[in-house]
């Protein structure tokens, strides 16, 4: 990189001052920590959104309830092309360590397209709730629940976008290591999102259900 | 007054004629003020052809040197408008009794007791504590710049601009009249169907991602660039400090970010968070709105904790005491700043199990800050004390700050509450620890690092005078407050009936005036100083006999900070250095690697800005259009790999000769 | 050093001037109030135990270890001291473990929802008796009060008997407030669709004032109201007063006073619709609303799924809240 002129090898010389510095330093990179920081503030806003339905979640106000509105079976299917994405992401990382970016890129077009069929079904399921008069205004219940599931939805959608940015970023650019970062910050975004679901699914849609 | 057609109604949503309060003489006054004065400056900047070195100097730097500087003058600023809320209300409340009804209407007195703790808080206190952060820490850890500079950049304006918005609804549109924290149902849509809530909401919004994105920075900052050598335990108090406050940032601003969303969602499209009908709750947004509030204000006040730490260290020239000690306390009070948070509402009936036990957390707290003031003390107690400014506020602070947190502890027995909630003595309380912990330990800081950043230090009489008028200006404006308190007044009034009370409000307002004057020679000392930087100029980087790193650079320290990174022994590096009779290296040096500027921070925060101007007036084209146009410009950016660039080494060796030059001629 | 003179004489001030006005928090006329007042004073001097040590210290080291007294030791390399740091954590511990054993036991005794024991320090309280029910309710922005054994009700003006003690259920129409009268009891929010209780009682007649100790608008600074503290026989010549009056309480004059004003004059009703209080509490003053409480018991019965099981609409009303209550925290 730069020149290091010969005089100043501190550790060699005579000169007592020479113990308090170093010629060449490069601080480690930061980002995968920074990321893991944002991520866990992002966690404490679902933690909020949990509470809040954990606190509205049986004010019905006499409109629906969980029991009547859930459609499990369409939920195990939104389940399912979720955590499928997650595995696929997976498989994308693997091929990013071999270096194979065709193969990095197939696997992330799959999880992509994985997502975005979770969000249409999702879309699908809010706006059949709505047409039912089960929109998030009818009660605190249901406020609590739009809140939660539709925040987990929006961090889906903009992991879809980051996704297809990054795709291009990668085709211009390669497998570089500001690339390979970029691939392993979205790749926690991911899996965060996939927790969180599992989070949704349990409290939110099988315990609504149970009786 | 537009026809009601629909497209003026998409273009301009809820925006009238009638928005602009023409009819309000003193906020005519106001507006016509700035536009002046804001002219002038523009008039001014555009004669002396400064808009380019603005631009790609400051506007667009990611040096933590210039944004910490930033800061603290958008700190300063805001202070002058939240203070003039101040002084606004002391003088209604000094006057309007029986059938005097004042000169503030209630809708208008309303909105100023919202916007003076709003702006006192967020555009105030956080900037400046903030900026400190930022212009310190890389320097104490021996680093060239924070983690993340161009994340840096971005979260200043989004700061600056979330201040924009607040004054902004000066001039269109109205503020909240909610009171700072804004408590549903009064903020809820039926409440206030107004923009003033919206304004509200978003630019704390705005300004909250700014300051979320720096906790993260400077959390990196501290865990991963610090120099060699500089374990933990090594490094300075104010860094610990830093590293605290953001954490706190990172696990607390999420949660304003959450149940602010929330707010905005029961006022927009109509959900039931917090409604009284439909399922809603009310006291849900209490909880969690002072689950946030209340670490917030451990935020405000650690890293003034460090820099007293510092201060008292290096003024009487001996080392900290209990080093160890103030770690593990200023830690044991990061933690326990979570556990106290329903202290704020004892009065909400949660019952007497509840109410003890965060009312005990509240007592416990005061143990490690009783620790800290101890410590300082056996830090001062055979050393050398030299009264220097900086030192003086640090005194002040000390027989302040403790009777505020006296009253702090005695608000913390819930029955004692009960009497003195929201009452005038709780107001008495927060200002004595914010004014004496946080005001006072800025402009300790400030006397302190002035001449690191600028080259020469602030001049000492107009500083002095600054001194004292803020700190018997304090007791006079406050301590009368303590007694309207214990007589039963309860806080937010705009009209009294009881002339009795009118002396203390009347003895508050003179102490109001006097807090001005500390202000008003604030300024002065400002200008005095820049006129005659030349008799006070630092030529040797250590003014002080500092004993951290940051006074080992120059003063002001070149762009790179640190030709050769420090390599770190002991804690009080720089003391352990100048004992060993370290000598700075004058050869050898090479090219550095440093971040380049960018304009895209400022961008992608001013259309930040516009979705949030567009939803407060339900724009909603306008709204979508400027969304995606943020959107786009986040990953425009995000397209750049081109990022840093290296200063060559003839430049690092021009300045580092410049600096030997100057100081074998102070010699 | 004269400005410290100034510092440490504007506080004695204060406290001088406190002996000659009327600071009701530490000299109030109800025996809740005059146990909390005493709290005050005693925390406080617990704590002056620790602050006045630390005030004086600062001084004196300031002064002492001045840069021009080289007659001072100087010690700059003295950092540590374990036995002073025990000090230094142990004795700020001493006193919490005081002052926190004093907040339990306190908390408990002085918790609003807890009935009193006691008429004064003197005087105890049989643990069967009857307390003088006062209904409240918040409104925008005056107050209401409902005596439902004696079926009368007015606005912005209480008076109750002396040495009685008092239970207020209080509650609110929309905003959030908070019910305070400073020479009778601590405070207690009132909220919409939420019921909270206090316990007082008085011991000396008077005049008092009462007021809101929560923002809740344009109108707060008028939301106030006179207490008057009689004797047993002038609060029944009050009570037959109030009778005489033609006004009744029923629900359309209650829609005509839930509408926003402030500064209302004193409005008394010689008849109150007896359900008109749970009514304004479960949110059903309009005949056509479903209350609050047999909707929150339909709920909580479809959330157990549980359609079959009675249960007494109040109670579990006040069970719910109290659970509420606690889930919050």
């Amino acid at each position: 990189m730069s020149e290091i002129n010969a005089t100043s090898d501190g550790v060699m010389s005579a000169d007592p001052s020479a113990r308090y510095y170093v010629n060449e330093h490069h601080p480690e990179n930061g980002t995968l920590l920074g990321f893991w920081l944002y991520l866990m503030s992002d966690c404490l806003i679902f933690a909020c959104l949990f509470a809040t339905y954990a606190v509205l979640g049986h004010s019905y106000a006499g409109g629906p309830t969980g029991v009547e509105l859930f459609d499990l079976p369409l939920v195990a299917v939104n389940t399912a092309l979720l955590l499928l994405s997650s595995i696929t992401y997976g498989f994308a990382m693997l091929e990013m360590q071999r270096k194979g970016l065709r193969n990095t890129l197939i696997w992330l077009g799959i999880t992509g397209l994985l997502g975005a069929g979770f969000i249409g079904i999702e879309l699908y399921e809010f706006s059949h709730l709505i047409h039912q008069g089960a929109g998030p205004q009818r009660s605190g219940f249901l406020t609590a629940f739009f809140a939660l599931v539709a925040t987990h939805g929006l961090h889906v959608t903009f992991g879809i976008i980051w996704l297809v940015t990054l795709m291009f970023q990668l085709r211009k650019h390669g497998l570089t290591p500001e690339n390979n970062r970029r691939l392993m910050c979205l790749s926690m975004f991911w899996h965060f999102l996939d927790v969180v679901w599992i989070g949704v699914f349990t409290f939110v849609y099988l315990m609504g259900v149970l009786t | 007054m537009f026809e009601d057609t629909s497209t003026t109604q998409l273009i301009f949503g809820r925006m009238s004629w009638e928005s602009i309060p023409l009819h309000d003489p003193i906020l005519l006054a106001t507006f016509i003020s700035v536009a002046i004065g804001g002219t002038a400056i523009l008039a001014l900047i555009t004669r002396f052809k400064l808009w380019g070195t603005i631009w790609r100097d400051w506007i667009t730097s990611i040096d933590h040197k210039k944004i910490g500087i930033m800061y603290i003058i958008l700190g300063l600023v805001m202070l002058l408008r939240g203070f003039a809320d101040a002084l606004m209300m002391r003088a209604q409340q000094a006057i309007a009794f029986g059938d005097v009804a004042g000169y503030l209407p209630p809708h208008h007195y309303d909105q100023i007791f919202t916007a003076h703790g709003v702006i006192m808080i967020f555009f105030v206190a956080m900037p400046l504590v903030t900026g400190l952060m930022n212009y310190i820490v890389p320097l104490q850890i021996g680093a060239r710049d924070v983690a993340f500079p161009f994340l840096n950049n971005f979260s200043f304006w989004m700061t600056t601009f979330g201040a924009g918005l607040t004054m902004v609804s000066l001039f269109v549109g109205e503020y909240a009249t909610t009171g700072w924290l804004a408590y549903p149902p009064l903020s809820g849509i039926l409440g206030s169907p107004g923009v003033g809530v919206d304004y509200y909401i978003w630019s704390l919004q705005i300004a909250g991602i700014g300051t979320l994105l720096s906790g993260v920075n400077l959390i990196v900052t501290i865990v991963k660039m610090r120099a060699p050598g500089m374990e933990m335990m090594k490094m300075p108090v104010f860094t610990w400090t830093a590293l605290c406050t953001n954490v706190l940032i990172v696990a607390a601003f999420p949660v304003l970010t959450a149940v602010l969303a929330m707010l905005s969602m029961d006022r927009m499209p109509g959900t039931n968070f917090f409604t009284n009908d439909l399922g809603g709750n009310a006291m849900m947004y209490v909880n969690l709105i002072w689950i946030w509030g209340h670490p917030e204000v451990y935020i405000l006040i650690l890293p003034l904790f460090g820099v007293f730490s510092e201060v008292v260290s290096t003024f009487s020239g001996k080392r900290l005491f209990g080093y160890t000690s103030m770690v593990y306390a200023t830690v044991v009070i990061t933690i326990l700043s979570y556990l106290v948070w329903l202290h704020h509402f004892f009065t909400m009936g949660s019952g007497a199990s509840v109410n003890s036990f965060f009312g005990i957390t509240t007592m416990i707290i005061s143990i490690p800050t009783g620790a800290k003031i101890f410590n300082w003390l056996f830090t001062m107690y055979r050393g050398r004390i030299r009264f220097e400014l900086p030192m003086m506020w640090t005194i002040a602070f000390m027989i302040t700050f403790v009777i505020g947190g006296m009253t702090g502890v005695l608000l913390a027995v819930p029955p004692a509450d009960f009497v003195l909630h929201n009452s005038l003595f709780l107001i008495a309380h927060f200002h004595n620890v914010i004014i004496g912990g946080v005001v006072f330990g800025f402009f300790a800081a400030l006397n302190y690092w002035y001449p690191k950043a600028f080259g020469y230090k602030l001049d000492e009489f107009w500083g002095k005078l600054s001194f004292w008028c803020w700190v018997i200006g304090f007791y006079v404006a406050f301590m009368p407050l303590y007694v309207l308190g214990l007589m039963g007044v309860t806080r937010r009034m705009s009209q009294f009936q009881d002339p009795s009370l009118q002396i203390w409000f009347v003895i508050a307002a003179i102490g109001a005036v006097l807090i001005l004057f500390g202000i008003i020679f604030l300024i002065v000392q400002l200008y005095v100083s820049f006129r005659r930087r030349h008799a006070l100029r630092d030529v040797t980087g250590d003014p002080w006999n500092g004993r951290t790193l940051e006074w080992s650079t120059s003063s002001p320290p070149p762009v790179y900070n640190f030709a050769f990174t420090p390599r770190v022994h002991d804690n009080d590096t720089w003391a352990d250095m100048k004992k060993q009779g370290y000598q700075r290296p004058r050869s050898g040096f090479t090219a550095i690697h440093m971040p380049k500027n960018t304009g895209a921070g400022f961008i992608i925060a001013l259309l930040s800005t516009v979705v949030g101007f567009a939803l407060i007036w339900h724009m909603w084209p306008l709204a979508i259009l400027a969304f995606v146009a943020t959107m786009a410009a986040i990953i425009i950016h995000t397209f750049n790999y081109e990022r840093d660039y290296y200063i060559p080494a003839e430049e690092v060796i021009r300045t580092e000769n410049a600096r030997t030059a100057m100081l074998e001629q102070h010699v | 050093m004269v400005p410290l003179f100034i510092r440490c004489g504007l506080i004695f001030l204060s406290f001088a001037l406190l002996a000659g006005c009327n600071t009701v928090v530490l000299n109030p006329a109800g025996d809740i109030a005059a146990q909390q007042g005493n709290l005050i004073v005693v925390s406080t001097a617990l704590m002056l135990l620790i602050i006045v040590p630390v005030i004086v210290l600062t001084i004196f080291f300031a002064w002492k270890y001045r840069q021009s007294n080289t007659a001072a030791k100087y010690d700059p390399d003295w950092d540590h001291s374990t036995k002073l740091e025990l000090v230094i954590w142990g004795a700020p511990l001493l006193i919490i473990i005081v002052l926190g054993l004093i907040t339990w036991i306190t908390t408990h005794t002085l918790d609003p929802y807890r009935p009193l024991s006691r008429i004064d320090a003197e005087r105890p309280l049989p643990a069967d008796h009857k307390p003088l029910v006062i209904e409240v309710v918040a409104l925008d922005w005056k107050w209401l009060f409902i005596y439902p054994e004696q079926g009368i009700a007015t606005v912005n003006e209480l008076a109750t008997p002396v040495d009685t003690p008092i239970q207020f259920k209080i509650t609110a129409s929309t905003y959030m407030n908070s019910f305070y009268i400073p020479a009778l009891a601590g405070q207690i929010y009132a909220m919409a669709g939420m019921e909270t209780k206090l316990h007082a009682v008085l011991n000396k007649p008077g005049t008092y004032e009462g007021f809101s100790a929560n923002f809740s608008g344009d109108g707060f600074s008028h939301m106030r109201f006179k207490y008057h503290g009689l004797s047993s026989s002038d609060f029944e010549t009050w009570v037959n007063d109030v009778k005489t009056q033609r006004d009744a309480l029923d629900r359309p004059s209650y829609v005509a006073l839930e509408k926003p004003s402030a500064r209302e004059p004193v409005r008394r009703y010689g008849s109150v619709d007896p359900t008109l209080y749970h009514a304004i509490l479960n949110r059903c003053v309009d005949e056509h609303a479903t209350c609050m409480d047999k909707m929150m018991k339909h709920d909580h019965h479809r959330a157990s799924g549980n359609n079959s099981v009675e249960h007494d609409a109040m109670k579990h009303n006040d069970m719910e809240h109290h659970e509420h209550h606690e889930h919050h925290e």
